[in-house]
């Protein structure tokens, strides 16, 4: 749907040359919901930016859908962004006009009629659940009620690309939510293939199915969300992952204790098993935990326990092995027997 | 001090005021005819968003400078030859109303572009992103947004209008400025002095309450 093929963009800022954007090429499926993910100043946002031109790259080249974009202009490029629609941190809606206004600014931008416009407006409202605000300035609205606004605007041309840039960076966690729940909604409904920029990775686990993680200008790692929040393979990666799963445990447990403490990670069907149980069944130990948290990612379970095994010596490393065996990964955390 | 007589003193305010109505309405209207158009072109061409034309840009804003850098007393007699060909006459009201609605043009160009500068970039840029023609970025985007900002500038252009055409008796324009000149300083009438800057005082709290109050109106932030 999207190619990036060897984009590069820099900006010229205090007499240097700063590179935003650095050989980025991969693609974006038709109707996934894809995520960029790193830190602020990475080159996220400017590189969805140049998906519809309002940055340009320095090199390289944009394909949608097969056909090159990179040096579109004048009329084509305002065609071409019809088909794009796209949503902000800040909303961006115009302060001036009502709800019907704003989102009818999109239809009239694109040349529908009165008619086409008093039928679509009221639709695309209902559909982010808007419709009581209909004629409401957005100073009245909270940032929420602003976001779908900024939604609903988005997808009122029917375009087949959603951008989102930091869509919820601005909102509070309840919101996020909602916001993110509609954002799904609306790729599963409408079949809108979207993008989401994001610095936190918890928007990413919510709701993209695949994620690119950048950093200073490049892609580290791109792979289905599953994988880069079980197996993420760069440092980089793995800080963001761990900030999700925070599972520190007080020193005093750590070392006081004279007793073996593992890190039991388990992912996908796996983690449904009765792996735990089993052990303290079959090799007679006792299973204290310590710690724990499952997390479910695109509706695959994605688990950690940190557990301390008790018992004598052999069994001890029996049942080491054999939840190495059933789990995804076992770290040995405090090696003391 | 000359004993005033009431009586014509009001006929001559009622004269005065119309004379300071007729210059500061004439240039009023022509600084939005004509200011607004000019502080635009002077934003879109100096912005990447839309028509960056930087040659353009220069040549608005030296325009405006030069004017804006005129004292007005100056202004008044340089531009008598071109107050000769566009009304035909260099004395009276209507003559003084060509230099002053070419100072408030250019007074109104610029603070039309400050405000101008002070739309949302955000909501431009998502305005450009929907793929709308940059006319109706203008028309439907950058005005509307900026208009609260618009209506302070024409209320500060007409008060200082209103300043201005004290200066217009140097050309025969007349106005209460040049009533209470006349009066209060050449002949000593300072009773008269009084009530024409008392009136003046009310007449520009009357502008500044009646613009304060349509760019709150206006303003939906």
């Amino acid at each position: 749907m999207i190619k990036f093929q060897n984009v590069y963009v820099s900006f010229p800022a205090k007499g240097k040359n700063i590179e935003a954007v650095k050989n980025v090429s991969f693609d974006i499926k038709e109707g996934e919901i894809f995520g960029i993910v790193g830190t602020s100043g990475a080159g996220k946002s400017t590189l969805l930016r140049t998906i519809n031109l309002l940055q340009r790259p320095t090199q390289g080249g944009i394909f949608i859908k097969g056909k090159e974009i990179t040096n579109a202009k004048g009329e084509e490029l305002r065609k071409l962004r019809l088909e794009i629609g796209m949503i902000f941190q800040q909303f961006n809606l115009i302060h001036t006009k009502t709800v019907f206004d704003n989102v009818a600014f999109a239809l009239k931008a694109a040349g529908k009629s009165k008619e086409e416009i008093q039928k679509r407006v009221p639709e695309v409202l209902e559909l982010v659940g808007l419709s009581d605000k209909t004629f409401v300035y957005p100073s009245k609205l909270s940032g929420g009620q602003k976001q779908r606004v900024g939604i609903a605007r988005a997808i009122s041309n029917n375009p087949q690309i959603l951008l989102c840039d930091e869509p919820t960076s601005a909102l509070d966690l309840e919101t996020t939510n909602s916001i993110l729940d509609l954002l799904k909604e609306v790729n599963e409904k409408l079949g809108i293939t979207t993008i989401i920029i994001s610095h936190e990775m918890n928007v990413i686990k919510k709701i993209c199915d695949r994620v690119a993680v950048m950093s200073d200008g490049e892609v580290l790692e791109l792979d289905n969300v599953f994988n880069v929040f079980t197996t993420p393979k760069h440092e980089f990666t793995k800080s963001l992952v761990n900030h999700t799963i925070n599972l520190d445990l007080p020193s005093r447990l750590l070392h006081d204790k004279d007793k073996r403490i593992l890190k039991i990670v388990y992912s996908g069907d796996r983690a449904e098993e009765s792996v735990i149980s089993d052990t303290v069944k079959t090799f007679d130990v006792h299973l204290n935990i310590l710690h724990g948290k499952i997390e479910y990612i695109t509706n695959k379970p994605f688990g950690v326990l940190i557990v301390q095994l008790d018992g004598t010596a052999a069994n001890v490393i029996k049942a080491e092995n054999y939840l190495k065996e059933r789990t995804f990964k076992v770290e040995v955390i405090n090696d003391r027997i | 001090m000359i004993e005033s007589n009431y009586g014509e003193l009001l006929d001559n305010l009622i004269v005065a005021f119309k004379e300071t109505f007729l210059m500061c309405g004439t240039s009023i209207g022509l600084s939005i005819l004509l200011g607004v158009p000019l502080g635009l072109f002077i934003f879109i061409t100096s912005k990447g968003l839309f028509w960056k034309n930087l040659v353009l840009n220069f040549i608005g804003g030296f325009l405006v400078n030069i004017i804006r850098s005129t004292p007005f007393v100056i202004l008044l007699v340089l531009l008598i030859p071109f107050t000769q060909f566009v009304v035909g006459s260099t004395i009276g009201p209507v003559a003084a109303s060509v230099p002053l609605a070419i100072v408030a043009i250019a007074f109104y160009a610029r603070l039309v572009e400050n405000s101008l500068c002070d739309v949302d970039k955000g909501v431009l840029e998502a305005a450009i992103a929907i793929g709308a023609s940059n006319f109706r970025i203008v028309k439907d985007v950058l005005l509307p947004e900026a208009l609260s900002g618009l209506y302070r500038g024409l209320t500060v252009t007409a008060v200082s209008l209103i300043g201005y055409s004290a200066m217009a008796g140097i050309v025969g324009g007349g106005g209460v400025g040049d009533l209470a000149i006349r009066y209060g300083y050449y002949r000593y009438q300072t009773d008269v002095m009084v009530i024409t800057v008392v009136l003046l005082i009310i007449l520009v709290q009357g502008i500044q309450s009646l613009g304060d109050f349509v760019a709150k109106k206006a303003d939906k932030k």
